[in-house]
């Protein structure tokens, strides 16, 4: 199963590097073969490494269900969060006023994709890094360049976040 | 067009800042930031030059130019933390 | 043409002043975690502004590879830039460069 997704993946990723190409869709014929020769062998080696890496299921990639409710957080959360924390950095590296330290947050999520996610937002996000993650507790240490307090709200470091994590990933 | 040009010259400028931060340093996890923010500045460069020459084949070279300046950060933050854990 | 260009070089110099402040904030930031907030400023809102104003200038040119294959250099980007900077910043902190000014250290306390 793993196979098929890192194959439909690779295939999908070759369209569209070579769209415009000719007139069957936007492809020539010669193109959507060599994507399919591509596909196959990109499969198998994607595959096998994630499984070797203990990576597991793999078909909630293919879910629309979820995609549309990453698109969602995209445009609802991530984008206001991102240019509220891109202006706000942008000035701190104006005025130099910084309040910098390492807060711990337990998200409450309980998978590793969710987990994934949730670090990844708040990575991309500038003002706030995710400097290390406890595996077991599930819990994420965040550098924070400006922070209110020894204890910051969880609310303060990632916004709305977490429960997008959940809603999009568990 | 004076545009594109202006452009890339003042990213080539900011990339030798970032050059600077490399070389001056004072911590190994310095200079790692100085590199990354250098490829960053690079793929956009490349991008632009694209759009000033018209060929698109300049980004194709920025997507390989990312995927690889990806895979040596991660390399030498692997190499970093090999090196610690061995002391 | 003329006309919309106009907005296409508006995105890539409003991206280059964001490149310009993640540059600047190289050199203005005391340590290493500070510093790394500036780069995500490049890699966030400076990339995606210049490579969207290329891909719309692309788009204006009806150049149909010029258009995509800046967004996905753009998704590469920014899927790639976390990882990166996460990579970055746990290896800084395992081997031993402690955030300098830091009003708390949960990681170093987490650690003893």
């Amino acid at each position: 199963m793993l196979f098929f997704v890192c194959a439909f993946f690779s295939f999908v990723l070759y369209l569209i590097l070579t769209a415009g190409s000719g007139n069957i869709g936007l492809w020539a014929p010669e193109e959507i073969a060599l994507a399919f020769i591509f596909a196959v062998p990109t499969g198998l080696i994607a595959s096998r490494m994630l499984s070797a890496l203990g990576f597991k299921g793999g078909t909630a990639f293919l879910s629309p269900r979820r995609w549309l409710l990453f698109f969602i957080y995209i445009i609802v959360s991530f984008i206001p969060a991102l240019v509220k924390a891109n202006l706000d950095v942008a000035m701190r590296v104006i005025t130099g006023k910084i309040n910098p330290g390492i807060v711990k947050i337990s998200p409450k999520l309980k998978t590793d994709f969710g987990m994934t996610m949730l670090a990844n937002s708040i990575t991309l996000t500038p003002g706030t890094l995710s400097v290390s993650i406890d595996d077991k507790k599930k819990e994420l240490y965040i550098h924070g360049i400006s922070l209110s307090g020894k204890d910051a709200p969880i609310s303060e470091i990632c916004g709305n976040f977490p429960e997008w994590a959940g809603r999009v990933a568990e | 067009m004076i545009f594109f040009p202006a452009i890339v010259a003042a990213i080539v400028v900011l990339i030798l800042v970032c050059i600077a931060r490399i070389a001056k340093g004072p911590t190994v996890p310095d200079r790692m930031v100085g590199a990354d923010a250098a490829s960053a500045l690079t793929v956009s460069v490349l991008v632009v030059l694209g759009a000033l020459y018209r060929q698109s084949i300049f980004v194709d070279v920025a997507i390989v130019y990312g995927l690889l300046s990806f895979v040596s950060t991660l390399f030498f933050a692997r190499y970093l933390e090999a090196k610690e854990a061995k002391k | 043409m003329s006309g919309l260009v106009l907005i296409s070089y508006g995105l890539i110099a409003f991206g280059m002043i964001f490149h310009a402040l993640g540059a600047i904030s190289l050199f203005r930031f005391p340590d290493v975690y500070t510093r790394m907030h500036g780069t995500t400023m490049i890699t966030t809102f400076g990339s995606i502004f210049v490579i969207l104003g290329v891909a719309f200038y692309g788009f204006l040119a009806n150049d149909f590879a010029l258009a995509a294959h800046p967004l996905i250099a753009l998704a590469f980007l920014l899927l790639a830039a976390p990882a990166s900077s996460h990579a970055t910043a746990r290896a800084a902190h395992r081997s031993g460069v402690y955030p300098k000014p830091a009003i708390v250290d949960r990681l170093r306390e987490a650690e003893k």
